[in-house]
């Protein structure tokens, strides 16, 4: 799985960061980043929920997830 | 040292009466919600989940005469698309009243950024940003959290409170004093100021005009002291702010510390207000958000999203057709994020209040490019003010036959909400 922040569409509500503040980070204005751990969008195993439910809760839609159905259906 | 001589004369400008446009004063009972609604109805303030839910089923865009000629989108697919859509509506007026403002206050507007449109209104708000991040407001936590114990530790010996004027109230009114460096022996008129601002539309374009300048009038006097005796707050930042090159126009420096004065207080009162208030008749909830704490930052969604206190308007800046209906210029728009927030075509259970809803893509705090730029600030409150209440004061419901109000306007919450302890 991989994610990406829509940096066109984030406004930063922070959903993201205040869900999964390892996951995702904010910048000096409040608009969502990666992190460490997603850097180049790659999402650790076993975090895909927590990235799945930062996407479903952001009111923009601007967190998005590549799903790769292999590694998913481990 | 050069003098700063942009605030020697007072930044509020009168409007010139022959650009104002007025509209007659209709304050009379509203005979049809699709056709003839006031936000300022008294019916409205009590009943406005179910009046929005019966205009989505047969409206949608809910129309009235008065103010000039309004609308009011119910579905979230609308008040999204409106949000979105800067080309055809613009920021220039955001409360409804009985006048127009003049065109030309576009694109800065009398309160930027949130009165303002691109692209001046990206740079006004950037300035802003910084100060308001989640991590910025996270220094805030500890002083709120003292704040509210100590409004708690005034209810000693006392079983019935007012969480509406005694509690809620308070902490944004703290909070946003202790931001732009104000004297807290002054909060008891931001009430005021913040009634003026909000609840007054239906008076007078000259008692209007009178209120803002005593408003401004204050704002000038802050600026003033900020000035002679700077120091580490939001105030002295403004006043040394520049934009493309230069120190801000007094205009906006003023008007920006006008908004974030009213923005912060009646909307995050409304939202601590309209939680307890649900906490107190739902004593499940009450209790295992006792229990669970974990769970209250869930919970606190939740409550944003069912409860959510702001409704914001826009005027349309061209002609346009919108869910079925069409819009002319200068017409008032509407946009109330709560009624979104109960769509069921966009949420399950619209209806309903669930405090462990786990997807919640509520717009409580808008959506698009004028995201409330204190919605971080207002969550560190409202889960600070329910923490600090339910861990000191586990047991309480609604006081029986006692009075209970909701605000009119575009800000809903409780304004009256007598509470029995115990």
């Amino acid at each position: 799985m991989k994610v990406q922040i829509d940096a066109q569409l984030c406004q930063g509500h922070g959903r993201c960061y205040d869900l999964a503040p390892d996951l995702f980070g904010e910048d000096d204005e409040g608009y969502a980043t990666l992190t460490a751990l997603t850097a180049d969008g790659i999402v650790p195993e076993g975090r895909e929920g927590d990235i799945r439910l930062a996407a479903a809760n952001c009111p923009e839609s601007a967190v998005l997830v590549l799903e790769e159905a292999l590694n998913d259906r481990r | 040292m050069t003098v700063d001589d942009r605030f020697t004369d007072s930044p509020f400008q009168k409007a010139d009466p022959a650009e104002l446009t007025r509209f007659e004063v209709m304050d009379g009972p509203v005979s049809d919600w699709a056709t003839d609604f006031s936000h300022m109805d008294e019916q409205y303030a009590e009943n406005a989940h179910e009046i929005w839910d019966d205009l989505r089923g047969r409206c949608p865009i809910a129309h009235t005469e008065r103010f000039g000629g309004a609308w009011l989108p119910t579905r979230y697919e609308d008040v999204q698309a409106i949000a979105y859509d800067t080309e055809h509506f613009t920021s220039r007026a955001i409360i409804v009243g009985n006048y127009r403002p003049p065109l030309d206050l576009a694109p800065v507007g009398g309160v930027p950024p949130i009165s303002s449109d691109p692209p001046f209104h990206h740079d006004a708000r950037k300035l802003l940003l910084p100060a308001f991040t989640k991590a910025n407001v996270a220094k805030q936590e500890v002083t709120t959290r003292e704040f509210c114990h100590s409004l708690i530790n005034a209810f000693e010996g006392r079983d019935l409170v007012d969480a509406a004027t005694e509690y809620a109230m308070h902490i944004p009114i703290r909070v946003i004093a202790d931001m732009l460096g104000f004297p807290t022996e002054d909060t008891p008129r931001f009430k005021v100021f913040v009634e003026n601002a909000l609840e007054g539309i239906n008076r007078s374009p000259e008692e209007r005009e009178a209120s803002t300048e005593v408003l401004f009038t204050y704002l000038l006097e802050q600026v003033r002291d900020h000035i002679d005796n700077p120091r580490d707050d939001l105030t002295t930042y403004l006043i040394n702010a520049e934009l493309y090159g230069q120190k801000l126009a007094p205009q906006h420096v003023v008007g920006t510390m006008a908004l974030l004065l009213i923005a912060g207080i009646d909307t995050t009162w409304s939202a601590i207000g309209a939680s307890l208030w649900h906490l107190a008749k739902n004593p499940e909830d009450r209790k295992r958000l006792v229990e669970e704490p974990a769970l209250r930052a869930t919970a606190v969604e939740e409550f944003l999203r069912a409860y959510a206190p702001v409704t914001m308007a826009r005027l349309v800046k061209e002609d346009v057709e919108l869910g079925g209906v069409e819009m002319k210029k200068e017409d008032w728009v509407l946009l109330p994020f709560p009624a979104a927030n109960r769509d069921p075509e966009k949420f399950e259970r619209a209806d309903e209040v669930v405090i462990d809803r786990e997807v919640n893509r509520h717009a409580a705090f808008g959506l698009g490019i004028h995201r409330c730029a204190g919605s971080h600030l207002a969550r560190m409150e409202l889960r600070v003010a329910l923490d600090v209440w339910l861990d000191r004061i586990p047991e309480f419901s609604l006081a029986e036959g006692a009075p209970m109000r909701w605000s009119t306007g575009q800000i809903r919450g409780p304004r009256m909400l007598p509470i029995t302890i115990g």
